[in-house]
């Protein structure tokens, strides 16, 4: 075969993805981007190139800044959590505690779930003066508390969600991390006189780092793209309190359909998105990654 | 599961400790869903009053089965799944063998534009993708919530690598005796792939199956809504707050997937675990 048409076989058999990712990634990127300059067409008037206008509402809308700040939160407040419970889920699956079957089936099941289903449980669990959570606290002797409902307590309710959805996912890659360790490794240690803590320390999470970093670039996508919850949880409420950046575009988008301005918005979440990935190309071992 | 017991597993009152928060995080853990499920087994009147000799019923499945078009909402995400799933498996297969074994100009470009994929995912660019399925004419159609996710730069990224470490050499012994690029992918590259096929199955149809936001703006028919749109319109529009039935409802459409996990259980979280390990 001649270098030519080696070519050429390669292009043809790259071409169906190609056309499906240029025409629902890279030309939406970039078509956002551009019509992110235009205004809304609203019926018979089309759409005018109105520059940073779409820009300068974004800056001046305290709902945008509300959704971001509220998004830095969210993933603050879940990101740090899942992966200490996935790491202690991992440890203990592996160390083979008596149950460890119903441990393992316990942790992973809500990681199988639609996030929609498990936001009906959940909203259902925080029901006021129904719903479990209120009976335990009620036993307690607990005033009743609207947990979805009051702006101190609806977000960190949803962040308890999203890590009870996402530690067993974590712990997955965990638990693998963990089997494939040399237990050699373990035995050197011992014949140091470590301790399981301090093994577990200077031995174990270090090892665990590159699976760490894996699994915290997900996360942080995660955040950033899973809004399930949200719809069916709050919508956004109690007055945005728990609005985030996608379910904002979704809301300015597919609600009030003002398409240019969800184009700006959406760039927010890209660049955001951007910045991931730029992290991740500097911070995580491109060896094991890209080769 | 390694069959070595490590010197570091715990022992004695450490051992005692560890297990019991183990347990008590693995009891929190299915709480949520033990209560879901003893609400949707019992008449509304005992939905939070836990008595044992509660009587059980399904007679919440039964009205939640009558209330929604839930039979059709099932056929619409098997064929979505399926549909997905499919076109996948082609176009990924494809587009790995040319990355793994092939060199050409514009290769790293080629891929690098791929793998922006796995940061912008479709699921963000909602406003964009929109507008496309307006202009082509399909909104509304189960083809228009599958379509953008049928090229996929994960399933690309994880084929590739396995198909890297298929050996030169069977390769070459295909071509000598007269297979063509095709012929060899199909009898040497996918057979030895399987695992990761599986792997890859396995995360693609639990993705879509559970996948909300993008079908829930695209479509607004009964004869294209999958089943997490229909129990979205289903909860919060047709029944108030009927949460018996909510919660049967909600149980039977996650129930196909949790009775498949239940039996798979194994093979799930090691899929899983294969499709992490890059």
């Amino acid at each position: 075969m001649t270098r030519s048409t080696q070519w050429i076989h390669a292009w043809l058999l790259l071409l169906p993805a190609a056309v499906l990712l240029a025409l629902f990634t890279h030309y939406p990127t970039l078509a956002n981007f551009w019509h992110s300059f235009f205004s809304t067409p609203k019926g018979a008037r089309p759409a005018v190139f109105v520059g940073l206008d779409n820009y300068r509402n974004l800056v001046d809308d305290p709902v945008f800044w509300t959704a971001l700040v509220n998004n830095l939160w969210y993933a603050l407040g879940t990101i740090p959590v899942s992966i200490v419970l996935a790491i202690a889920m991992a440890v203990w699956v592996n160390d083979r505690l008596p149950g460890r079957g119903f441990l393992r089936l316990a942790f992973f099941t809500p990681t199988v779930l639609p996030m929609i289903a498990v936001a009906n449980i959940w909203l259902f669990f925080f029901t006021p003066e129904y719903g479990l959570l209120e009976q335990l606290t009620g036993l307690m002797g607990f005033h009743s508390h609207n947990w979805l409902g009051s702006k101190a307590t609806a977000l960190p309710a949803l962040m308890v969600v999203t890590v009870w959805k996402e530690a067993g996912f974590f712990m997955i890659f965990y638990l693998a991390a963990l089997q494939s360790m040399s237990p050699h490794l373990a035995e050197a240690a011992a014949i140091e006189g470590a301790s399981r803590w301090h093994y577990f320390r200077r031995v174990t999470l270090p090892l665990l780092m590159p699976t760490t970093l894996f699994v915290l670039v997900n996360a942080v996508i995660n955040a950033f793209r899973l809004v399930d919850h949200i719809v069916v949880m709050t919508r956004g409420g109690p007055d945005n309190s728990t609005t985030l950046l996608l379910y904002y575009v979704y809301e300015i988008g597919f609600r009030f359909w003002d398409s240019a301005y969800a184009a700006a918005l959406t760039m927010v979440l890209l660049v955001l998105l951007a910045l991931v990935a730029l992290a991740q190309f500097y911070f995580l071992d491109r060896r094991v990654h890209y080769r | 599961m390694s069959a070595v017991v490590s010197v570091y597993e715990p022992r004695g009152l450490g051992r005692a400790l560890e297990t019991l928060a183990a347990w008590t995080l693995g009891l929190l853990w299915v709480l949520p869903l033990a209560y879901a499920v003893w609400t949707a087994f019992h008449p509304a009147e005992f939905s939070t009053r836990f008595v044992p000799t509660a009587p059980l019923t399904l007679a919440n499945f039964v009205n939640a089965w009558n209330a929604a078009p839930f039979a059709r909402y099932f056929v619409n995400t098997v064929v979505l799944v399926t549909m997905v799933l499919a076109a996948q498996l082609v176009l990924v297969t494809l587009a790995a063998y040319a990355f793994a074994r092939y060199r050409f100009p514009g290769q790293d470009v080629l891929f690098a534009l791929v793998l922006v994929q796995l940061m912008i995912m479709p699921d963000v660019l909602i406003v964009e993708n929109y507008r496309t399925m307006t202009v082509l004419g399909i909104k509304d159609t189960i083809l228009s919530i599958g379509l953008p996710y049928m090229a996929s730069a994960f399933g690309i990224f994880l084929l590739r690598q396995t198909f890297k470490q298929v050996p030169k050499e069977l390769d070459e012994a295909a071509r000598v005796e007269g297979c063509t690029a095709l012929q060899t992918l199909w009898k040497v590259y996918v057979p030895l792939a399987r695992p990761t096929y599986l792997a890859y199955a396995l995360v693609s149809v639990s993705y879509h199956w559970n996948n909300f936001l993008w079908p829930l703006i695209i479509t607004e028919s009964v004869e294209s809504r999958p089943v997490t749109v229909g129990l979205q319109v289903f909860a919060s529009t047709d029944q108030g707050i009927d949460w018996s039935i909510i919660t049967a409802a909600t149980l039977l459409t996650t129930g196909p997937l949790l009775v498949a996990f239940l039996l798979f259980q194994r093979q799930f979280v090691q899929s899983f675990m294969r499709a992490g390990i890059k």
